[in-house]
């Protein structure tokens, strides 16, 4: 049952939910599910009542450090866990009218870090540019999330190390795992052997090597309904599978816990793991985790301009609870005198070691 | 009742056994998580050690568990199975090597 459940979310995952009009597209839809019977039931804790044990509800911001923008949901795969669910099929692209407000945000924050995220960034048809406008405002850490797949997707990506290299970028990557069957399985057929390459390109420019300043870090997320393991065990089994088998050198490995929303929320439900999942998130939750949980430090900005407290907020459509909701009114202070909006998914972010897209946190 | 002797479920309530005797349920799980830490052996290759012998005393709940541990671990499913043959033949030994009691006891038997 579980089986054939999984094969046709296989022959589906050429497509988004969005594109399937797939019910758990919606952002309500999965609101629901997150605050259904499991949590109404008494059965397990709601997130809000499991930090207030430690007066840590409401959760507050600290010092905002990290500017995480949204430039569009295209991507070139279709991967079974993408919270984002993005894909070829997703046409929500940011303008460079919405990008020239980020700019003027960028300019003048105090947060040391520009984090640009998608979908695949790299496929906004105004990436370029915004990167070389944004380069320009003397950010610290300047980070693009690569699926490294894009570099080899067309003739038009090939030179992306090069135009990263050029720009000073922190290049971080998925690579859910170093052997073929785990990686493909999780992002698509080919997609192992195409990161293989992308990585050897960005060794030879000088990315991810042992004293270079280019700096090339690794996201790794569970290929199925389990949680990471401890972030610096997998580094080093990371490490040296992939400089043995393929002579690739990179700097760190972010282990990132899924998080039940979207694709990976509609594959916990189909293959009748989704209890059990909450279950583990709610059992490994570590309350030294919720203190530096990454919407404390972080405002994220969705393709056409809206705040969120995280990426994953912004996927559940749950916008900042502050008067400042735009991009375009972006006011730090109004914004640090916020409450973080929370539901169930948050419990993602607090098990074991703590999960942030810089990898753990406690 | 439960209308099965086993229940995935139940798994989870494993912690419970503490109530109906605290002190040895404490004793018990104190002891079961300095086991699993890193030592002269580390928590993967224990962890593998759990799984072969999960299949040992064929206990579907430390299967559940420790195949689960094991993916979080990154342990592959190829080391997985080894370690399940490595419990396997242990246990098949244990009973060829009764081969030899039953030979001696003919032999002693025969004329």
């Amino acid at each position: 049952m579980a089986q054939s459940i999984l094969t046709d979310l296989k022959k589906a995952a050429k497509k988004s939910l969005k594109a399937q009009k797939d019910a758990l597209a919606n952002a309500q839809m999965q609101l629901e599910i997150l605050n259904g019977e499991l949590f109404e039931d008494g059965e397990l804790p709601y997130f809000k009542d499991k930090i207030a044990e430690t007066n840590q509800f409401p959760l507050r911001p600290k010092t905002l450090e990290v500017l995480q923008i949204n430039v569009g949901y295209m991507c070139n795969q279709v991967c079974g866990h993408c919270h984002v669910d993005a894909g070829p099929d997703r046409k929500e692209i940011m303008t460079r009218e919405t990008m020239q407000q980020c700019l003027d945000v960028i300019r003048n924050t105090g947060a040391h870090t520009l984090d640009l995220t998608g979908g695949a960034p790299e496929m906004n048809p105004d990436f370029r540019w915004f990167v070389e406008e944004a380069s320009k405002a003397g950010i610290k850490d300047f980070i693009v999330r690569s699926n490294l797949t894009i570099i080899l997707a067309n003739k038009k990506y090939q030179d992306l190390p090069e135009f990263f290299k050029k720009h000073n970028v922190h290049v971080v990557s998925s690579m859910p795992h170093y052997t073929r069957g785990k990686t493909d399985k999780q992002r698509g057929d080919g997609v192992f052997d195409k990161s293989i390459k992308a990585l050897q390109m960005l060794n030879k420019v000088g990315y991810g090597m042992p004293d270079s300043d280019l700096r090339l870090d690794l996201v790794y997320n569970p290929s199925g309904a389990f949680l990471p393991a401890d972030q610096a065990a997998m580094e080093h089994d990371f490490k040296k599978a992939l400089k043995e088998d393929f002579d690739i050198d990179f700097h760190n490995l972010f282990a990132i816990t899924n998080l039940p929303i979207s694709r990976f929320l509609d594959y916990l439900i189909a293959s009748d793991n989704y209890e059990d999942y909450m279950y583990s998130l709610v059992e490994a939750y570590n309350p030294a985790a919720v203190e530096s949980v990454m919407c404390t430090n972080t405002i994220s900005v969705s393709w056409d301009g809206w705040l969120y407290d995280c990426d994953f907020n912004q996927m559940l459509d749950l916008k900042v609870a502050s008067k400042v909701k735009h991009i375009k009114d972006y006011n730090d202070d109004v914004l640090n005198n916020r409450d973080i909006v929370i539901s169930q998914h948050c419990y993602g972010c607090t098990a074991g070691a703590g999960s942030s897209c810089q990898g753990t946190v406690a | 009742m439960a209308k099965s002797y086993y229940d995935p479920a139940d798994l989870r309530k494993f912690g419970k056994i503490t109530e109906w005797s605290e002190e040895l349920g404490n004793k018990f799980f104190d002891y079961y998580g300095k086991v699993f830490e890193e030592g002269a052996l580390s928590a993967r290759e224990k962890s593998l050690i759990a799984l072969a012998v999960s299949h040992v005393v064929k206990c579907p709940y430390c299967i559940d568990a420790y195949t689960k541990d094991g993916l979080q671990r990154g342990i592959t499913k190829e080391e997985m199975m080894e370690a399940v043959h490595a419990g396997a033949a242990i246990e098949s030994g244990a009973t060829l090597v009764h081969g030899v009691q039953m030979m001696n006891k003919y032999d002693k038997l025969s004329m």
